[in-house]
């Protein structure tokens, strides 16, 4: 099994007329935590929605586990073992938590795992479970975000995809969700996630890219790159928006 | 004593035929909303999926076979006329803005009442159903149809199935994600185009269910039989609110007994006006909850 989970080749994402994204390459390890930074509209969603198949990339290569995957659409991709979770969280708010975490399990290629899979997604998020049969919009934010990554846990990915996990919830909350990312990788996951704290994505993550513009600012050990964020914005008074 | 009698026994005959009406329009008016919900689409050629079913039924009658045959064969052709509609028309146009759908899909309806007068006839054709839809049940006091018991109870089960395999079954939930998140659905690897197809095959075969009655209670087809139904439905979904499948069947059920209440009180001479009367209350119920009777105004998006 090659160390290389997820390759993005010059990816090229167009709105009409509007380049989204030009050309930007991001590699991602298995086991590894890869944070994209960047200022608002700097297209890190986009690259995240163009590997999961929800908009077409207009150039460019996506290389999941080995396979090209860019002309495929976002409910094969999700099949692979490639889970997004989506800005906003995007639960079905009318139905049940456990019909979202049903739903979940569609794209589940070990069908006979389900159950043993729903109950670990239980045991990970104990506050799903009191409250499995209620409607999944009567749940407060932070509840939601526990959602949306539990529903996409259920399809046991080997990458994970979160989009701005920590939008919008308290800092208590915030602290959850990251201790909780961390703990997905220790149990083998592998992450991508893009995130407006930069501080905080600095600390639980390897390696980051920061994104301007749709393309690639600058790339490196996340560490040395809290340490330069650290002195521009020391010395200069511009982060890379923290 | 007597009269006040009269005026009870009355009473429950109306609402007898309430129910059976209402249940119709709450087949259509769920289908219409179906396809809404899923597609944001709001399919005017829903109409002509009753039409077409019906002629099935004619065409069946015509050949010798009896009701025992024209009644699967008006679901399924209900069901399949749907996914051709889908696949012929809707399919190519995916991603087109409303305006472009609703026109096309009034296109798609008069392509289809055009093609029935051209390759039948522009004349009604006589539809005789089974005697037994004549007869009625004598309990106690009230005298009650055949048709409108069946009718009922027919679309009562229906209403329950679905309604079990919404909520049971994978592809059902998928459905109801569809209908509240599209591109979220695709994340949980459902794909679009199957969810679309079930939609509009459900709501084809719920066309064709209501056919059967609607025949049942004219005797005739012709080829402009589903425009009526259509409009009801339609009024029916907009008071239940837009895309809520619950409020499709609400919304139904409150026209019918709208209807039905006018056809007894109001005096003959003011009847041709019925229908007049009837969208004005709808008015009056629009004002008070516009969103639809069972949308809350925080799920309105």
């Amino acid at each position: 099994m090659s160390q290389r989970l997820l390759e993005i080749d010059d990816l090229v994402v167009r709105y009409g007329p509007i380049v989204a994204v030009r050309e930007v390459s991001v590699n991602v390890d298995r086991g590894e935590i890869v944070a994209l930074l960047g200022a608002n509209g700097a297209g890190k969603s986009t690259i995240l929605n163009a590997v999961a198949g929800l908009v077409p990339a207009a150039a460019g290569r996506l290389v999941f586990e080995g396979e090209e995957i860019q002309r495929l659409p976002a409910e094969k991709i999700v099949r692979r073992g490639l889970a997004l979770v989506p800005e906003g969280r995007r639960v079905f708010p009318k139905l049940s938590v456990i019909d979202n975490l049903r739903l979940g399990g569609v794209a589940q290629r070990d069908r006979s795992s389900l159950d043993a899979v729903r109950q670990q997604v239980l045991d990970l998020f104990p506050v799903l479970r009191e409250r499995s049969g209620q409607a999944a919009g009567t749940l407060s934010g932070g509840q939601q975000q526990m959602l949306a990554i539990g529903r996409a846990l259920m399809s046991s990915p080997s990458l994970l995809l979160l989009d701005e996990p920590s939008l919008g919830l308290a800092p208590i909350i915030v602290d959850e969700i990251f201790q909780l990312i961390v703990g997905l990788r220790e149990q083998g996951t592998t992450i991508v996630l893009v995130e407006q704290n930069v501080h905080r994505a600095l600390e639980i993550s390897d390696r980051a890219y920061v994104i301007a513009n749709g393309v690639v600012d600058r790339e490196g050990p996340s560490a040395q790159l809290r340490a330069s964020a650290e002195i521009e914005r020391a010395y200069l008074g511009i982060g890379v928006s923290a | 004593m007597m009269v006040f009698a009269a005026a009870g026994q009355e009473a429950v005959q109306q609402a007898i035929n309430a129910l059976a009406l209402g249940s119709t329009y709450a087949l259509l008016a769920l289908g219409l909303a179906m396809v809404f919900s899923v597609l944001g689409l709001v399919n005017f050629a829903h109409g002509e999926l009753v039409a077409v079913s019906g002629y099935a039924m004619y065409l069946l009658h015509d050949a010798g076979l009896p009701f025992a045959v024209q009644v699967p064969a008006a679901i399924a052709t209900g069901a399949i006329a749907a996914l051709v509609m889908q696949r012929v028309v809707f399919r190519p146009l995916r991603g087109a803005s409303f305006i472009t759908l609703l026109i096309s899909s009034f296109a798609l309806s008069v392509l289809v009442q055009n093609g029935l007068r051209a390759i039948i006839s522009p004349r009604q054709q006589g539809v005789p159903l089974p005697d037994f839809f004549n007869e009625s049940v004598h309990l106690g006091p009230y005298v009650i149809g055949w048709l409108e018991i069946v009718t009922l109870a027919s679309c009562v089960i229906a209403l329950i199935v679905l309604t079990l395999f919404l909520r049971r079954s994978t592809q059902g939930l998928g459905m109801l994600a569809a209908a509240e998140d599209f591109q979220a659905t695709r994340l949980m690897g459902i794909s679009p185009n199957r969810v679309i197809a079930a939609a509009f095959a459900i709501s084809g075969a719920l066309a064709g269910l209501a056919a059967i009655f609607l025949v049942a209670r004219r005797g005739t087809v012709d080829p402009g039989m589903g425009f009526m139904p259509l409009l009801s439905a339609f009024i029916a979904v907009v008071i239940g609110g837009l895309g809520s499948l619950s409020g499709a069947v609400v919304g139904g059920f409150v026209l019918a007994a709208i209807e039905v209440t006018l056809d007894a009180t109001l005096p003959g001479s003011v009847q041709p006006f019925r229908e007049a009367f009837a969208l004005g209350i709808v008015v009056v119920i629009l004002y008070f909850r516009p969103e639809g009777l069972l949308t809350r105004v925080s799920e309105a998006k």
